[in-house]
C-alpha cells in the first residue's frame, strides 16, 4: 500500500517536472494548446495505469511525449473523420521524435515567449506560464494568487482563445521585434518569485512553491540564453534572495537583513549567485554595455551577502549601485530603497528628507521605512503613528508581527 | 496566413484639422501605404468621411428603418482602417507599429474570424 502510494507520488513528481516539456513539444507539433494539454493529461492516465506493472521507463519524459503525441494524433484523426478537417490531419506527418536536448528544449523557450506575449493581459501571462510551463494545476495557481478557481480558469481559457484566434506564434521573437519580449518574460518570472518571497496576503508569509518555480524557470531561460546579462542577473537576484529565506523568519516574524542569523544563509545558493554576478560584471566590462535593472539588483544583493556581519556591509557600494539603478529605472520605490542605504551611510536625518519627498503614502514599506528612521531619530510619537500606518497597509502576517514588536519597543516619550 | 483589421479611432475633431496641419500625416500615411502595397501583406486601405455622413439601416423588423448618423454616439469614431495579411500576430504588430507612426494615432489589431 505504502509502496503504491510512493509510486503514485513519484509519477506525479515526474509528470509535474516533464509537463512543460511535453506540452511545449506538442504545442509546436500540433499548433494547438488545448490538444497539447488534453493529450498530456491522457498520457498521465496511461502512465498511472501502466507504470506500476511495467515500471517507470528509463526516459519518462520521452515516454510521456510519445504517448501524448499518439493520443493527439488519434484525436485529430477522429475529428478529421467527423469534421473532414483534413488540414489538421496533415500535421500528423510531422513525426518529430522526442529528444532530451536540442529542439525540445527550444520548444519550452518558444512556449514561454507565447505565454508572456505583450498582447496578453499581465495577470494572464503569469497564470499561463505557471500552468503550461510550471505544470501547476488551475486550482494551485488560483490558491497562490488568492482568486476563485473559476476566475483563474476563465482567465486561462480566455488567454488561450486569444492565442489561437489572433495567431500569437510559438516561436522565439526576432531581435528586431517591436516590443521588449525578453523583458516581458523576465518580468513574469520575477513577479512569480516576489509573490512567493513576501506574499502580499494570506496566511503563509512565504510560498515556496512559487519561489521554487520562478527559480526553475529562471534556470531554464539561462540555459537557452546564456549570453543575456539580464537573464543571468535575474537568476542571480533570485538565488541570492532565496539564500536568505529561512533566516528571514523567526517565530512567525519577519527578520530584517541587519538582524538575520547569517549562519542560516544557504552558502551554495550564495556562491552560485556570486559567480553569476561576477560573470555579469565581466561582460559589462568587456562590452561596455549598460547593465539592466536585474543585474544591478543582483549586484546589490551580492554586496549584502558578501559579509558575515551586517556592520561590515559596504554601504557606499550599495548607494552607488542604487544610484545606477535609479538612472535606469527612476521609480519612487527605487528611491525609497536607496534612502534605506543612505541612512546607513549619511545618517537617518538625510534619509528621512529623501523619504518624505516621495509620494508613496499608500505603500506599506514607505511607512515602515519612515517609522524606522523616526525611531532612530528618537521621534517616538511620530514613529508610533507610522508603525500603525504600516501595519494597516500590509496583509503579510510576518511583517505585521515584526512591525508590532518594533512599535512595542519604542521608548515612551512620556515616561 | 491570417487577415487582420488594423483600425484607427479618433475624436470627431480630427476631421476638422486644417489641411496644412494634417498634411504631414497624409504624406506619411501615403508613403506607408505605397510601401505596404509592394508587399504580400497588402489587402485594403480606406479612410472614412466624418461620422455625421453615416446612415444607419435597421432591416431586422418588418419595415426597414433608416436613421441619420452613426450606429452609436461616442466620443471617438472609426476614422480609417487597413486589412492586412500576416503570418502571425507578431508580424501584424510590426506593421501596425509602422502604421501608427505614419497616421499619428493608436491602431487596434484584430484578427478576422478563421475559416
Amino acid at each position: 500500500m505504502t509502496q503504491s502510494s510512493d509510486l503514485r507520488a513519484e509519477i506525479d513528481r515526474i509528470y509535474r517536472e516533464e509537463y512543460g516539456r511535453v506540452v511545449a513539444s506538442l504545442a509546436r507539433r500540433f499548433g494547438d494548446l488545448d490538444i497539447a494539454e488534453d493529450a498530456a493529461a491522457e498520457a498521465l492516465l496511461i502512465a498511472i495505469e501502466r507504470w506500476p506493472s511495467d515500471g517507470i521507463p528509463p526516459n519518462p519524459g520521452g515516454w510521456l511525449t510519445t504517448t501524448a503525441g499518439n493520443r493527439a494524433i488519434d484525436r485529430i484523426r477522429r475529428e478529421s473523420l467527423r469534421d473532414t478537417k483534413h488540414k489538421a490531419a496533415m500535421m500528423i506527418t510531422d513525426d518529430t521524435p522526442h529528444e532530451p536536448t536540442g529542439p525540445v528544449e527550444d520548444d519550452r523557450l518558444r512556449l514561454v515567449f507565447t505565454c508572456c506575449h505583450p498582447a496578453l493581459a499581465p495577470e494572464a501571462r503569469v497564470a499561463l506560464t505557471l500552468r503550461l510551463l510550471g505544470g501547476l494545476t488551475v486550482e494551485e495557481i488560483a490558491r497562490a494568487f488568492l482568486v476563485p478557481e473559476t476566475t483563474m480558469a476563465q482567465r486561462i481559457t480566455r488567454a488561450k482563445a486569444k492565442i489561437k484566434a489572433a495567431h500569437i506564434p510559438y516561436r522565439v521573437p526576432e531581435r528586431d521585434d517591436v516590443t521588449d519580449r525578453l523583458g516581458a518574460v523576465l518580468a513574469v518570472i520575477y513577479l512569480v518569485f516576489n509573490e512567493g518571497y513576501l506574499a502580499g496576503s494570506g496566511a503563509d508569509p512565504v510560498r515556496t512553491e512559487l519561489t521554487a518555480e520562478a527559480i526553475r524557470l529562471g534556470r531554464i531561460l539561462r540555459q537557452f540564453l546564456p549570453d543575456e546579462g539580464e537573464v543571468a542577473g535575474l537568476l542571480a537576484l533570485m538565488l541570492l534572495s532565496e539564500s536568505r529565506r529561512t533566516a528571514r523568519f523567526a517565530g512567525g516574524e519577519l527578520v530584517t537583513l541587519d538582524e538575520q542569523d547569517r549562519s542560516g544563509w544557504d552558502r551554495t545558493l550564495i556562491d552560485e549567485g556570486h559567480t553569476l554576478v561576477r560573470e555579469c560584471l565581466a561582460r559589462v566590462a568587456a562590452t561596455s554595455a549598460r547593465p539592466g535593472p536585474y543585474q544591478i539588483l543582483a549586484a546589490i544583493n551580492a554586496v549584502h551577502t558578501d559579509t558575515n556581519d551586517a556592520r561590515d556591509t559596504d554601504w557606499s557600494q550599495v548607494v552607488a549601485l542604487y544610484d545606477q539603478l535609479y538612472a535606469v529605472t527612476p521609480t519612487p520605490i527605487v528611491a525609497l530603497n536607496r534612502a534605506v542605504a543612505v541612512a546607513e551611510l549619511d545618517g537617518p536625518d538625510v534619509a528621512l528628507a529623501i523619504v518624505d519627498s516621495l509620494d508613496l503614502s499608500g505603500y506599506h514599506a514607505w511607512h515602515a521605512t519612515r517609522a524606522d528612521l523616526l525611531r532612530r531619530l528618537g521621534r517616538s510619537a511620530e514613529a508610533r503613528g507610522e508603525y500603525d500606518a504600516a501595519i494597516a497597509a500590509t496583509e503579510n502576517p510576518a511583517e505585521t508581527a515584526y512591525l508590532a514588536r518594533r512599535r512595542a519597543h519604542l521608548v515612551d516619550p512620556g515616561a | 496566413m491570417t487577415q487582420y483589421l488594423l483600425s484607427v479611432h479618433g475624436p470627431s475633431s480630427v476631421w476638422d484639422t486644417p489641411l496644412e496641419e494634417a498634411q504631414p500625416m497624409y504624406e506619411a500615411t501615403g508613403k506607408f501605404n505605397d510601401e505596404l502595397k509592394t508587399t504580400d501583406a497588402w489587402v485594403f486601405v480606406g479612410g472614412l468621411e466624418r461620422p455625421e455622413t453615416a446612415t444607419t439601416v435597421d432591416g431586422t423588423g418588418n419595415d426597414v428603418i433608416v436613421t441619420d448618423g452613426p450606429y452609436m454616439e461616442t466620443k471617438e469614431y472609426l476614422g480609417g482602417f487597413w486589412v492586412i495579411e500576416a503570418a502571425d500576430l507578431d508580424a501584424a504588430l510590426k506593421i501596425a507599429a509602422e502604421a501608427s507612426k505614419a497616421c499619428g494615432g493608436k491602431v487596434e489589431v484584430r484578427p478576422f474570424a478563421g475559416e
